[in-house]
């Protein structure tokens, strides 16, 4: 069986690790390195629940071989906590009690997270109206948030106050006092 | 999942030579192919992963056309100023595929080359005679509401999922491939076969060759592009029926137009005989409907996809309605 050794960061620590080569990102961050906020929804890129961030661009580790992985910053939902304070999506997530059963959280905050600054860089996306200057950042009201956010599933249905919680890291009121509530 | 080797390429003919071996496989993106190890559909002994190699810029050619390197992430491509501004359809096309993670991951050449979603094929205990030659097509009687009406063969009627294929097809896009023998150029309208009686084939491409850049060169008209996608939901939805089109009117004359079609057919499906018999003829909505009923004369449907006849008749109109009205108004 064809093994090898893989070295990547994850949530800003070298790590090194001994891998079949079949092994996934996901498999590789939960199994082996005990990092275990990205989640095993349906293992087939269809649900979003394993998105992290690589080289800061949200990725589906279920769909990426570890090996090819060498060398790349990985960060998932663990690592955008700092000296426990958290993301500002992550707190506005909380705020707005986004979430259910929260399988899908980790997921839908790394998302979240890849997708702002996607905006932020001028990136459109199916609903942006053609024509807008390229480079200017995307405005993102509820329909873009809800067109970006689309490969994240939530079976709860949390969907409502994700969006929210977003529309509040976008409008700089996530996290104040009460904000939404 | 079968166990493999994998070995990074460091550049574009050493990865041809590693590939050209029988049981290897690229691997760029992986975001059908992994997927494929997981389901059984695919059991490489050996994945060449081309992820890394530099062709992963889009330069702009000079005369107006782009050479989109193979490894261009589609997340990229749909963002580049360039293609947003003279080739809005492949933007438009890209962003209608997939999901923001998907697209991040996901290549030009990957992205051409992924494989269909019709049902059969993806489930190894079915018979499928793209996946088994010989075994036979559970789609022709059993589900095939999202599968083709144009095309298609008594053996296989799969249909190709890419949303970008249909774009660069429109745009009379080629590639450009590296194989054992050196470097050629293939139309994306050529690129993808038909089914016939060798389905397993999806491609004209031989073991070993590598797609290392999509080249789309400027015409006339190109900027007045857009593509319409019609599917189960407003996102991260296969199209039942897509159309990319190019339409170039002058006084209430199309002067020049180019359609494609995605979701009805094994590959994208250029339709010619709507061009046909819409150049020179005036910019209106009785011209649309007859172009695109000339087209649909050769459509084949199963019981179960019937609709999509109409449902490509209404897309392909509203489609060139609103590029005629753009033009109206420039």
């Amino acid at each position: 069986m064809p093994e090898t050794d893989v070295t990547l960061t994850v949530d800003g620590l070298s790590r090194t690790v001994t891998v079949d080569t079949r092994t996934t990102l996901l498999d590789a961050l939960r199994e082996r390195l005990g990092v275990t906020s990205p989640k095993k929804g349906c293992d087939h890129g269809q649900c979003g629940a394993c998105t992290v961030l690589v080289d800061g661009r949200r990725a589906l580790s279920c769909l990426s071989l570890v090996v090819a992985q060498r060398g790349r910053e990985v960060v998932t939902a663990t690592g955008l906590e700092r000296s426990g304070t958290l993301h500002p999506v992550q707190q506005a997530i909380v705020d707005r009690d986004g979430l259910q059963c929260g399988y899908c959280t980790p997921g839908q905050v790394c998302s979240a997270v890849g997708m702002l600054e996607e905006a932020e860089a001028g990136h459109p996306s199916h609903v942006t109206a053609a024509g807008s200057a390229p480079d200017a950042p995307v405005e993102l009201d509820d329909e873009e948030i809800r067109e970006r956010m689309s490969g994240n599933l939530c079976r709860c249905g949390a969907y409502v106050n994700i969006v929210a919680a977003i529309r509040d890291v976008v409008h700089g009121s996530a996290g104040a006092d009460g904000a939404g509530r | 999942m079968r166990p493999f080797e994998y070995v990074q390429a460091t550049d574009p003919a050493a990865a041809v030579a590693l590939a050209g071996r029988p049981g290897a496989a690229f691997l760029a993106g992986g975001t059908n192919l992994v997927d494929h190890l997981k389901l059984g559909i695919a059991a490489p002994e050996l994945l060449v992963d081309v992820s890394r190699l530099p062709l992963d810029a889009v330069e702009e050619t000079g005369d107006g056309g782009l050479r989109i390197g193979a490894t261009v992430r589609n997340s990229d491509l749909a963002a580049h100023p360039a293609v947003r501004r003279d080739f809005p359809v492949l933007s438009q096309a890209l962003l209608a595929g997939a999901s923001g993670q998907i697209r991040n991951a996901a290549t030009t050449a990957g992205n051409l080359l992924q494989r269909t979603r019709c049902r059969y094929f993806q489930d190894v205990t079915t018979p499928c005679n793209k996946r088994e030659p010989g075994s036979g097509c559970p789609a022709v009687e059993g589900l095939h509401r999202t599968l083709a009406v144009l095309g298609a063969s008594e053996h296989c009627v799969a249909t190709h999922p890419s949303d970008m294929a249909v774009a660069l097809a429109a745009l009379d896009a080629e590639v450009v491939v590296l194989g054992a023998a050196g470097e050629r150029r293939i139309p994306v309208t050529e690129l993808v076969r038909l089914p016939g009686d060798d389905p397993s084939r999806d491609t004209v491409l031989e073991p070993g060759d590598l797609i290392t850049a999509v080249e789309v060169a400027a015409f006339p008209g190109a900027r007045r592009s857009a593509y319409r996608k019609v599917r189960d939901r407003a996102s991260f939805a296969f199209a039942l029926v897509s159309v990319a089109a190019v339409l170039d009117v002058e006084d209430g004359v199309v002067r020049d137009v180019r359609i494609a079609l995605g979701g009805v057919a094994h590959r994208p499906w250029r339709a010619r005989r709507a061009e046909q018999v819409l150049r020179g003829r005036p910019a209106t909505e009785a011209e649309f409907g007859r172009a695109a009923d000339a087209e649909l004369e050769a459509a084949r449907p199963l019981p179960g996809n019937g609709y999509k006849v109409p449902m490509v008749r209404s897309t392909l109109t509203a489609t060139l309605r609103r590029l005629a009205r753009a033009e109206e108004a420039a």
